[in-house]
């Protein structure tokens, strides 16, 4: 006999073993990242050219160089939520969806902390020549 | 057994046909994928390499000629070929895939508020972010080119 509600047995069971949070998660970092990567891609229209001074330049710059991290972090924060979705979807054995699941974070976090760290290198100290 | 022909079959698991909002969804994850992973690796690597210095940032222009503005001549070796064919196809297909995933991802936004799930107004959205999204990439590379010709 169990003291539980009938809701308290139930919560947390379903495949994503949590409730709506990485669901709405989900589409705020996307307009997020969709305004982020508008605004690059006009700032990259707008250069004078996409060559290693002219990027360099303009990244040094708190005005590029912010929005560029926000961009890096909303960008891999959301691609890593989409792959999770997609693995609990396709690999229903419990410890491969774990052993997956770790991959995409690990890989998402590697990648995004080079890739911020690139912004900040440029943006602090220059570029290395 | 008698059957009124006039009346639909049962929902069959193994005889459908493909629709547009079919195509969108699996569209939507795949593209999804798609930018998460060769989009995010060549975002990556062209941060990385611009901050490494304008030796290494050469190296990733050089393989995605699409971004250096140097242009297309004609007198390439068949190695530079293949690098430009590669940069061309990558470039195109991963714009294509931001503006189909997000076209997608703003019909979902619709959808999510309990909107646009009639039958027309569902098959139309979902043609149009198809639409859009070829034109916005035949936008996108028009623009490219007639910057390279005119420069």
């Amino acid at each position: 006999m169990t003291m539980k509600t009938p809701l308290a047995q139930v919560r947390g069971t379903g495949p994503a073993r949590e409730g709506a949070g990485h669901w709405r998660d989900e589409r705020l970092s996307s307009l997020a990242v969709l305004v982020l990567f508008v605004w690059l891609l006009v700032s990259l229209w707008r250069l004078p050219g996409l060559d290693h001074a002219s990027l360099v330049q303009w990244l040094s710059s708190p005005l590029a160089a912010a929005p560029m991290l926000l961009l890096v972090f909303t960008f891999f924060w959301h691609l890593q939520m989409g792959l999770i979705v997609v693995i609990e979807d396709y690999v229903h054995e419990e410890g491969s969806r774990m052993f997956w699941t770790a991959m995409v974070k690990f890989a998402a976090a590697g990648a995004g902390t080079l890739a911020a760290f690139s912004v900040l290198k440029i943006a602090i100290g220059g570029d290395a020549g | 057994m008698h059957r009124n022909p006039d009346r639909p079959l049962s929902p069959h698991l193994t005889i459908w046909k493909w629709g547009p909002h079919m195509l969108v969804s699996i569209l939507h994850r795949i593209t999804g994928v798609g930018l998460a992973t060769l989009g995010a690796g060549l975002f990556t690597w062209w941060l990385v390499a611009a901050a490494m210095g304008s030796g290494a940032y050469g190296t990733f222009t050089a393989w995605l000629g699409w971004l250096t503005g140097t242009g297309f001549t004609l007198d390439k070796d068949a190695w530079a070929w293949v690098k430009y064919a590669f940069g061309a196809a990558v470039g195109i297909g991963l714009s294509w895939a931001f503006f189909q995933h997000a076209l997608s991802g703003l019909r979902h936004f619709v959808m999510d508020i309990g909107a646009g799930y009639e039958l027309r107004r569902n098959k139309l959205g979902a043609l149009a972010t198809l639409l859009g999204a070829v034109l916005l990439t035949a936008g996108l590379w028009a623009w490219i080119v007639m910057g390279r010709i005119s420069a």
